[in-house]
């Protein structure tokens, strides 16, 4: 039976969560992400799952790529300082094809920074954070109701193409509470990663074989036997020092990703049919761009918005057409400039792109975007 | 759309109160956004809770102008009603709030919030619902029905009939004016 309540946003990642069969939960909480482990410390006892509050924030990731490796689906949840302790095993899990759904409620930092503050500062480090070349997705829910259906996303993904997902959120969407209708969780279906079939003395963990470049997961302990490390591997598993090795993993391990991004890449349009004005946004920040652009329009700005929602993979395609489509894009985020940065390079000089932010602690209101619309209209000279 | 602010000291339960309005508005029918800003502190500090109430989806989520502030402190009072306008609407608790604002607000209630929980209540710690009692009855954001059973259902077991009764002299400390 579906129900409608009002719910916060770290709830909502919790149940969704549950709605998509996660079974472990490994972490240590932090503010403003808090709420995520406390919820799912009382959820996952209830359905035979397990809740563990380990030491500190590697711990939490690392027990919780421990219980993926035996088939389960896990999360782990933190924010700034806590994502930043967790780098260098999302990394491994990237490497290890390990399927986990990160979440990370961002705060202001760096460091210790603001705990109780909203701010979207780690949208690089969800992309680069750990060191080395690899791919990684990223999802920013933008509402309550978005938390839940993307957390159901983030396993989907993260059990298809057997990879770290990042929830990233911010303390705005984190700590909201607002209507949600939840669906009957038997109603979801629950996101399983492919199992291998053949023979298991054949198994091979890493076998570049399949057409999606996805090679089936074995669960440790039902008979079939792998080796998984942080180093370069074959494809059993074991490190393989070869530079043919190296490029060849690496390759397949973007291609499994960078093939499938009509499948990954998720955004959204808000009245940008029209549009001669755009603001591009997302998390608690598009909450201040949609009524901006109502605003705007109320005043003649032909104004819209397009939201990502996937973060990482960048929305390249979707990019590249708004800046052939609008005469100026204002890029809105609560740090100093950042996704600005990927926006002015996939545009390319189709138009003008600018940034509004802001990281004083308080959200970016409508009336501050909507001066910006106005002046970006100003400098155009008339549309 | 309805913005209102419920202001006071960690500790007062007014996250809670807004919770439970914005509960109270969904009952009615009516969509609802509710959010808080703290400080690190678990008791003490600035606390405040907001509450937006429309008919229509509410995109920001925040307070842009707000229509009713509770201040259920001296610091809150001094620092959540500078962008009160003057047609507003100020709550304070009496026993804590001693400074109104130095602009005109037209609507001032000072009520003896906390006061009454102590005295009628037993605990102080019933006056967020008295307040809610006291916001309702002069706003009529809500409707008395749907406060009563948003206050019900997250009230612990065992405290509904204080709770109910908070509502009401809430109520009647509205009626009888500010």
């Amino acid at each position: 039976m579906s129900k409608t309540l009002l719910m916060q946003g770290n709830k909502a990642v919790a149940e969704g969560a549950v709605a998509a069969g996660a079974e472990f939960f490994g972490g240590y909480p932090i503010t403003p992400s808090t709420e995520i482990a406390e919820e799912l410390s009382a959820l996952l006892p209830t359905i035979g799952g397990t809740f563990i509050q380990m030491e500190d924030e590697i711990a939490g990731i690392g027990v919780a790529l421990g219980a993926s490796l035996t088939g389960k689906k896990v999360m782990t949840a933190t924010s700034g300082p806590g994502f930043s302790l967790k780098q260098e095993l999302i990394g491994y899990a990237a490497l290890a094809e390990i399927p986990i759904v990160i979440v990370n409620v961002q705060r202001v930092g760096p460091s210790t920074g603001q705990p109780t503050a909203p701010a979207q500062g780690d949208v690089m480090q969800a992309r680069w954070g750990t060191h080395g070349d690899h791919p990684i997705i990223v999802l920013t829910p933008a509402s309550v109701p978005e938390c839940f259906r993307l957390t159901v996303r983030a396993y989907e993904l993260s059990e298809k193409y057997r990879t770290p997902v990042i929830l990233l959120m911010d303390e705005i969407i984190g700590h909201m509470r607002e209507k949600v209708q939840l669906p009957a969780y038997d109603s979801i279906p629950k996101p399983e990663r492919k199992k291998p079939l053949g023979p298991p003395e054949e198994y091979r963990a890493y076998s570049g074989a399949q057409t999606d470049l996805v090679p089936p997961m074995a669960a440790f302990g039902q008979g079939r036997r792998w080796h998984v490390t942080g180093l370069i591997h074959d494809e059993y598993g074991f490190p393989d020092g070869s530079g043919k090795a190296t490029q060849e993993l690496l390759d397949r391990l973007f291609a499994k990703i960078n093939n499938h991004l009509d499948d990954i890449v998720e955004t959204e349009e808000y009245r940008l049919d029209d549009a001669d004005f755009a603001l591009v946004a997302y998390g608690g920040t598009a909450r201040a761009a949609y009524a901006a652009v109502d605003l705007a329009r109320a005043e003649g700005v032909k104004a819209g918005l397009l939201r990502p929602i996937t973060i990482w993979p960048l929305a390249e395609k979707q990019l590249k057409a708004l800046g052939g489509q609008v005469k100026h894009i204002i890029v809105a985020e609560m740090n100093r400039g950042q996704y600005v940065l990927e926006v002015e390079r996939t545009v390319a000089g189709r138009c003008p792109v600018t940034l509004y932010a802001k990281c004083n602690n308080e959200a970016i209101a409508p009336a501050e975007l909507l001066a910006a619309l106005q002046k970006a209209k100003q400098h155009t000279g008339g549309a | 759309m309805r913005q209102i602010r419920l202001s006071g000291t960690g500790g007062q339960g007014l996250i809670l109160a807004g919770i439970i309005l914005a509960e109270a508005a969904l009952l009615d029918g009516r969509l609802a956004v509710q959010s808080q800003s703290y400080g690190p502190e678990a008791r003490g500090g600035s606390s405040k809770s907001e509450v937006l109430i429309d008919t229509d989806p509410i995109h920001y989520p925040k307070i842009t102008l707000p229509d009713t502030v509770l201040a259920m402190s001296q610091e809150a009072c001094d620092k959540y009603t500078g962008d009160l306008p003057e047609n507003g609407l100020l709550i304070t608790d009496s026993l804590f709030v001693a400074r109104l604002p130095d602009r005109p607000v037209k609507n001032v209630f000072s009520l003896p919030i906390t006061r009454t929980a102590k005295e009628q209540l037993g605990k102080v710690l019933f006056a967020n619902i008295v307040a809610l009692g006291a916001l309702v009855k002069i706003t009529g954001c809500v409707s008395a029905e749907s406060l009563k059973k948003a206050v019900l259902a997250r009230v612990p077991k065992g405290t509904e009939t204080l709770n109910e009764k908070a509502i009401s002299l809430g109520a009647e400390l509205a009626a009888a004016g500010g």
